[in-house]
């Protein structure tokens, strides 16, 4: 069962909905950040909502994605819940990792969400990995690494895209393009006019397509997932984005100015998809405000639901080490805690 | 159970390597879902013949070869393992383990406990340790203490063939990420091994492969036998107790206090660099919960703080033996 279809009107709406959410939640993690009620770092997705929501479009809800650090967005995508979300980014008990992954490690693998990643390059190792199990057990799902173009610099990611495209993996891997490795330009990192060119390597299908408009991006991946589908191996899709917010929230961005984010807003991907839905006869502006007032109202429910929810319990800081857990955690938690079991006490 | 128990099975004479290479055609015959994949061990049959056949047997599917790449598949094996399968992945030598960290301790390791615990990771890697072979510095290291130190990762290290075939099985059932070092050195040696199907060495449990009353010492891998030599020809003069580990992470730290609270004296052999590492490890446990039973100071058997050199008189200077663990027991005996 596919996620939604963009190829009918009630796919575009849902897509729309999923894009107008992300950003909503984003701004609102962002306003939440500054506030100081959220702890750690944020990285936001701002800017970059087709490319998450237009890979998803042309997935199963049974299929995986490996994210990133700038994850919140594949999430919403794939269809997690954003109050579970949000949750999660102010480390309660009800996040979707119990509150000890936080913004950058939200993960659902029973919904396909195989974690977004605090290291740059590390997820589409995983996405080979899925999409080995998916060959092996004869399923019929396809795996995505999403990296960004900084990660096109990373061994492990190549070494990942090497092994699937030997073994016929059914992946794709998305390189969000959207021209900043942390601070550094995208010029600076590469001495190539598009990183799909790097798919030349591995003898896979490389595209570029427009990161701004979604349905150009669900096309490609639809693409690359019917030849994933079909035994012919993985594709690698680059998409040309742009991040309107720094590399993580408190960044000064000194390396660009004003101006170039501005160029990049008025190809804002929200904004130019509902005015082709508008175009189109499929929704009117007053409709889109409403949705929109819909989803901030949802997202501010989100961000009660976190402020209000508990904190985890002390003792879940040793639980989930392993599924069967060794007596040392028993034996070094009655050590760590300040109500007992001092060393030279049995704790045995 | 102790190693004397699991011998009253049936068993069967053969090297730590047939052991391992029959422990794995077990695992490989009684579950679909496990899998062997690394450099080398499917139509090579592995650099050192632990999976010699297996390919003729189960076919590239399911023991399968990787490019070179430790990162990738290291990774690879880790989304796999998340996802339904149950990869066994052999690393060919325990120094590539540098090329390959960054998917070990950040993914592997972290994922159950970042993800709330919505992740399971039957994930086994194999792989080799050990000098001996003049093989030098970059295909001779004991790195299996920066594994059995970092959380979320298991790490058992066998010392006989018995319990080579039984660790590698539980750590294939097992549905944590779970290490086998396996030294090199003793892939020749042979032992009675339990052939019934169902044979597993529990994670945690130690062995006591020769029981005494006056110094404990606690061996691992290579050092197993070697101890036992030592304890035999000291037989009449010092009463020797040997204990095998088996589990570095889980540790059985109780079987190795009892025998301390027994003897009084602890001898720790293990091949690692001394410092901060298994030999501590063991060392602070027995002090934590054993220090009014101790008589002597106890005494520590590795490799000082080198590398395995090159040339065979400079490795087997360094190089820890038999010797080194007489001339420890008989400082405190």
């Amino acid at each position: 069962m596919a996620n939604f279809d963009i190829e009918t009107a009630d796919g575009r709406r849902e897509a729309l909905r999923r894009m107008v959410t992300i950003r909503a939640f984003d701004e609102e993690a962002g306003n939440r950040f500054a506030d100081g009620e959220i702890p750690g770092f944020v990285h936001l997705y701002i800017g970059e909502e087709a490319v998450g929501v237009g890979t998803c479009a042309s997935l199963d809800s049974d299929d995986y994605i490996a994210s990133t650090h700038r994850g919140h967005g594949h999430c919403i995508a794939k269809g997690l819940d954003p109050k579970y979300m949000m949750a999660e980014l102010y480390g309660k008990a009800e996040g979707y990792c119990n509150g000890k992954g936080g913004s950058m490690h939200i993960a659902d693998v029973d919904a396909g969400m195989l974690g977004a990643n605090g290291i740059v390059g590390a997820g589409p190792p995983m996405a080979t990995g899925a999409a080995l199990s998916i060959d092996y057990q004869d399923r019929d799902q396809v795996a995505v690494g999403f990296l960004g173009d900084g990660a096109v610099a990373q061994g492990q990611v190549h070494e990942a895209i090497n092994l699937a495209s030997t073994w016929d993996l059914p992946a794709i891997f998305v390189v969000e393009n959207n021209h900043y490795g942390e601070g550094t330009p995208v010029e600076k990192q590469h001495n190539l006019e598009n990183l799909s060119d790097t798919a030349q390597a591995y003898d896979i299908p490389g595209v570029t397509v427009d990161g701004m408009d979604i349905t150009a991006v669900a096309e490609a991946v639809a693409e690359a997932r019917e030849r994933a589908r079909a035994g012919d191996g993985p594709t690698m899709v680059e998409a040309q984005t742009y991040r309107y917010r720094g590399h993580y929230e408190g960044d000064e961005e000194p390396y660009r100015d004003d101006e170039e984010v501005e160029r990049w807003r008025e190809q804002d991907p929200i904004e130019s998809f509902k005015d082709r839905l508008i175009e189109r006869g499929e929704l009117t502006q007053e409709e889109f405000d409403d949705l929109r007032a819909e989803i901030e109202a949802s997202i501010d429910d989100a961000v009660e639901y976190a402020q209000e929810t508990d904190y985890p319990e002390l003792s879940a800081a040793y639980e989930d080490m392993f599924v069967e857990q060794p007596p040392e955690l028993e034996r070094f938690a009655n050590v760590a805690r300040t109500d007992g079991g001092a060393n030279g006490g049995d704790h045995r | 159970m102790t190693a004397q128990a699991e011998l009253e099975q049936e068993t069967e004479t053969m090297t730590v390597r047939e052991a391992i290479r029959q422990g794995l055609r077990e695992e490989l015959e009684r579950d679909e879902d496990v899998y062997v994949m690394g450099e080398d061990v499917g139509l090579f049959g592995g650099v050192l013949e632990v999976t010699s056949g297996l390919y003729e047997e189960f076919g590239e599917e399911r023991v399968r070869d990787t490019p070179i790449s430790e990162a990738g598949f290291m990774g690879a094996a880790t989304g796999a393992a998340a996802t339904g399968t149950r990869p066994v992945v052999e690393l060919m030598f325990s120094d590539f383990m540098g090329v390959s960290m960054e998917q070990i301790m950040n993914q592997m390791a972290k994922m159950h406990y970042m993800f709330g615990g919505k992740a399971e990771l039957p994930v086994t890697v194999r792989t080799t340790e050990g000098g001996g072979m003049g093989a030098a510095s970059q295909h001779s290291g004991t790195v299996h203490t920066w594994i059995a130190h970092f959380p979320g990762l298991k790490a058992v290290a066998p010392g006989t063939a018995a319990s080579a075939k039984g660790l590698t099985k539980a750590a294939i059932r097992s549905d944590d990420p779970v290490f086998v070092f396996e030294n090199k050195m003793i892939y020749e040696q042979s032992g009675e091994v339990p052939t019934d199907e169902d044979y597993t060495v529990p994670l945690g449990e130690a062995a006591v492969e020769r029981e005494g009353e006056d110094v404990t010492v606690v061996a691992t891998q290579r050092l197993v036998g070697e101890s036992l030599g030592v304890a035999d020809s000291l037989e009449g003069d010092v009463s020797v107790e040997v204990i095998d580990p088996r589990s570095l992470y889980p540790l059985d730290t109780d079987t190795i206090v009892e025998s301390v609270e027994k003897t009084g004296r602890l001898v720790v052999a293990d091949e690692s660099p001394l410092s901060y590492g298994t030999h501590a490890e063991i060392i602070a446990r027995v002090q934590e919960e054993a220090f009014f039973s101790l008589d002597a100071p106890i005494q520590r058997v590795g490799t000082p703080d080198t590398h395995m050199p090159f040339s065979p008189p400079l490795e087997q200077e360094v190089l820890p033996g038999d010797d080194d663990v007489r001339a420890a027991i008989e400082r405190i005996a």
